[in-house]
């Protein structure tokens, strides 16, 4: 047996996990897989807790997402507790579970893959990083990180918590919008929009157009894709819809979230602490094969961008028509992740903007009247990392008995382990690998915003 | 060239990383001028076993004379990072709760961890018959350990996320030589809701209605949540969260649930507050699951498995 390479950990992602390629006596990858290497167990620890106090406990799953864990929670609990949010209390929670996707999306662009296009890949490790970024591009930079706090400051100033928050709670939403917030949150808003619609200019010119020939190759797979669009037209949606599952050959099944365990399984292997779901509905198995895959499809930015028949507002729709005539539907190749992610981050300022303008936003009336009781309840929606379902069963008293919690990332965790060995396949050869091979077989990580 | 820095996580969720960030535009002359980082996984591709994954199978950290920490340790990857962080840096910062107390994930420690662990690949979404991985993935610790329980830290900063400002804080006294300025008191003591004395209050009530105020009005105008009936762990809760006046929560208009750890650091949440309940004529029994009132701090031996009940085996 030839050589293991051990890339741990695995840089500029948003957890703990590592790749390692088995050579063989030659020099070529044998084998390759990416390990997530930590496990929590929330599902069990969130058992016996009284079922609205659960929101404000799993929003410690990601740091980074804590608005997705927190709503998707607050569903299921409302869904436990058979109550039904104030139409006001559930656009709250929307407009805030919108709001933090502009957030997510302008750091994982520009503070965690930029370095890789901006810098070049092959670049030396100690500059190829954010800070590198701002030394290169100050004024880009600058801006970035303004950008970024403002979408930032504007959760935190009304909700009181942008990181791990508190404000939605069973039943609704804990405080109603002021109009001078909703006024500030407007302008703030607008500002963005006008820096989302720059941002995808400026990588589409400085990225995608210069790297057109390393996105047709690096870590190229061929997968179905999962996503959440409007029940009714199909639209891309982030915070309620209905799930569509579309094979590699663009056709697809709709369904409830709430009957999800009817579609999808969770495989396990012995290398890594993270399941690998896969689509159980096409009775064909579970297979990471490169030629012929089985049961595998993708969630994050391109499965929505691939899986949507259309996006409901102008500028994002308009990008999506351009990125369609160009890489057709459902495109395939992994690095278009990032372009897909400027799209949604185009979508999450305008949808923003229209859930400010709706005319109850401000209304006080912002919590129905909940009773803790025994129930079922299962919350789904877009994290920026993918579908997120949180399941919880109650017992008499309100508290969790029983929790199954499939979260963004978890259903990428199979493609991400094709794109690595593809990845490294395609790259080492008779013993040569070096620094820059080694950076882009996670660079087909990284796309996956894992 | 600024002061050597290394930052690392464990069992975290990357909360503190991000509050990290939100320390906005002042942000950027401590990373590009005053500090030299040195090693960092989430914004840095410094690498344990060498760039290319050949160097050996000992993990391998740079010297730094700052070390910053997040999250607390729950398997073996996390304990040899964190000895390897104290061998390498001079002065090793715990941030965030789960790095000073455990935080959330040290919930595992009022059960019994590995059957729980194990349950994890029992839920109905998973192919029968499937167990807990065992191969390239490093095992797991009895419980989750706050860091210093392993290794000597120099410096505590808690909270579910630490304040910003606080993280400069400490950043910037480290630069110009002295002690950080961090708040000490509890997070009632820097609460401005309106207290009106004991009332009739004599039992607790879950937070599934919303507190009593008038949106219109300043936050000083909303009365106090015990006062209203919730539990509101402020009493027993170090102060910090506060970014605008009141505690954050409090500014959202929901009970605090203690992030900040403890207000004395080897104090007990749980216990403390207890205590101020029943002092105050309320009867504890109304309290559902007050061992999640050790949710952020159930490191240092606080939370513990329940003592099971011998159950006679019939004959």
């Amino acid at each position: 047996m030839g050589k293991v390479l051990n890339i741990q950990p695995i840089t500029r992602i948003e957890g703990h996990a590592r790749i390692t390629v088995q050579l063989d006596d030659a020099g070529n990858v044998q084998d390759a897989y990416m390990s997530l290497m930590s496990l929590r167990g929330f599902e069990k620890f969130i058992e016996g807790r009284p079922a609205e106090e659960v929101p404000r406990i799993v929003n410690r799953i990601c740091g980074i997402c804590p608005w997705m864990h927190h709503t998707a929670s607050n569903k299921a609990v409302d869904g436990c507790f058979g109550v039904t949010p104030t139409p006001t209390g559930q656009k709250l929670r929307e407009l805030l579970q919108v709001m933090a996707h502009i957030n997510d999306k302008i750091l994982h662009f520009f503070f965690l893959a930029a370095p890789d296009f901006v810098l070049g890949p092959d670049a030396d490790y100690s500059v190829r990083n954010v800070i590198g970024v701002v030394k290169a591009a100050p004024e880009l930079a600058t801006e970035v990180v303004k950008m970024r706090q403002l979408g930032q400051m504007m959760i935190d100033r009304f909700a009181g918590k942008a990181i791990h928050p508190v404000a939605a709670v069973a039943g609704g939403f804990s405080k109603p919008l002021p109009e001078e917030e909703r006024q500030a949150m407007l302008r703030d808003t607008r500002t963005l929009l006008d820096f989302s619609l720059y941002a995808l200019d400026f990588a589409k010119n400085n990225v995608f157009n210069r790297y057109l020939d390393v996105i047709g190759k690096l870590g190229v797979i061929t997968t179905g894709f999962l996503g959440t669009v409007d029940r009714n037209d199909g639209s891309l949606r982030f915070f309620d819809g209905k799930q569509r599952l579309m094979k590699a050959d663009g056709s697809y099944i709709d369904f409830e979230g709430a009957d999800y365990l009817d579609y999808i399984g969770e495989h396990v292997e012995p290398w890594g602490y993270g399941k690998m779901p896969y689509a159980k509905v096409w009775n064909e198995g579970f297979s990471l094969d490169l030629e012929a895959p089985k049961g595998i499809y993708r969630v994050n930015t391109l499965s929505r961008i691939n899986v949507c028949d259309q996006i409901s507002t102008p500028k994002a729709q308009e990008a999506l028509e351009e990125f369609r005539a160009a890489f057709g539907r459902p495109a395939q190749a992994t690095l278009l992740y990032h372009y897909a992610r400027l799209i949604e981050l185009i979508y999450a300022c305008e949808r923003t903007i229209e859930l400010l303008n709706w005319e109850g936003i401000t209304d006080t009336n912002v919590r129905a009247k909940v009773e803790p009781k025994a129930g079922r309840g299962v919350g789904v929606v877009e994290a920026p990392r993918g579908t997120l379902i949180h399941d919880y069963t109650t017992d008499e008293q309100g508290c969790i008995k029983a929790a199954n919690l499939i979260v963004g990332t978890t259903h990428n965790i199979g493609p991400m382990n094709m794109s690595v060995k593809q990845a490294a396949s395609s790259m080492i050869k008779d013993g040569h690998y070096d620094e820059g091979i080694m950076n882009k077989v996670e660079m087909a990580v990284r796309a996956y915003d894992p | 060239m600024g002061v050597k820095t290394s930052l690392e996580w464990l069992s975290s969720c990357s909360g503190c990383e991000i509050s990290l960030l939100n320390i906005g535009e002042a942000l950027v002359p401590i990373l590009t001028e005053h500090l030299e980082i040195v090693h960092a996984p989430v914004i840095m591709d410094h690498k344990y076993y060498g760039q290319c994954g050949d160097q050996g199978l000992h993990l391998q950290l740079p010297e730094a004379t700052v070390g910053i920490i997040t999250g607390g340790v729950a398997n073996e990857e996390h304990l040899e990072v964190l000895e390897e962080m104290r061998k390498k840096c001079a002065i090793l910062i715990a941030l965030g709760s789960c790095a000073t107390q455990g935080g959330i994930p040290a919930l595992m420690n009022g059960q019994d961890a590995m059957a729980s662990f194990d349950a994890v690949y029992q839920t109905p979404s998973t192919d029968p018959g499937a167990v807990r991985p065992n191969q390239i993935v490093p095992q797991l610790l009895d419980r989750t350990y706050a860091l210093d329980e392993k290794v000597k830290i120099d410096l505590q900063l808690p909270g579910c996320p630490p304040n910003p400002a606080h993280i400069a804080e400490v950043i910037i006294s480290l630069l110009e030589n002295r002690a950080p300025n961090l708040p000490t008191k509890s997070v009632c003591d820097t609460c401005p809701t309106r207290r009106e004395g004991k009332g009739a209050v004599d039992q607790v009530k879950r937070f599934i209605e919303n507190a009593e105020f008038d949106p219109a009005q300043p936050i000083s105008e909303m009365r106090c949540l015990l006062e209203q009936g919730f539990v509101c762990m402020g009493p027993v809760t170090a102060a910090g969260c506060a970014k605008r006046g009141a505690p954050s929560c409090i500014d959202a208009r929901v009970p605090c649930r203690g992030c900040y750890g403890p207000v004395r650091p080897k104090g007990n949440q749980m216990l403390d507050m207890m205590n101020a309940l029943a002092s105050n004529g309320i009867d504890t029994k109304s309290v559902v699951d007050r061992r999640s009132m050790l949710r952020f701090s159930g490191a240092h031996g606080n939370l513990r498995p329940k003592k099971k009940v011998a159950v006679k085996e019939e004959a």
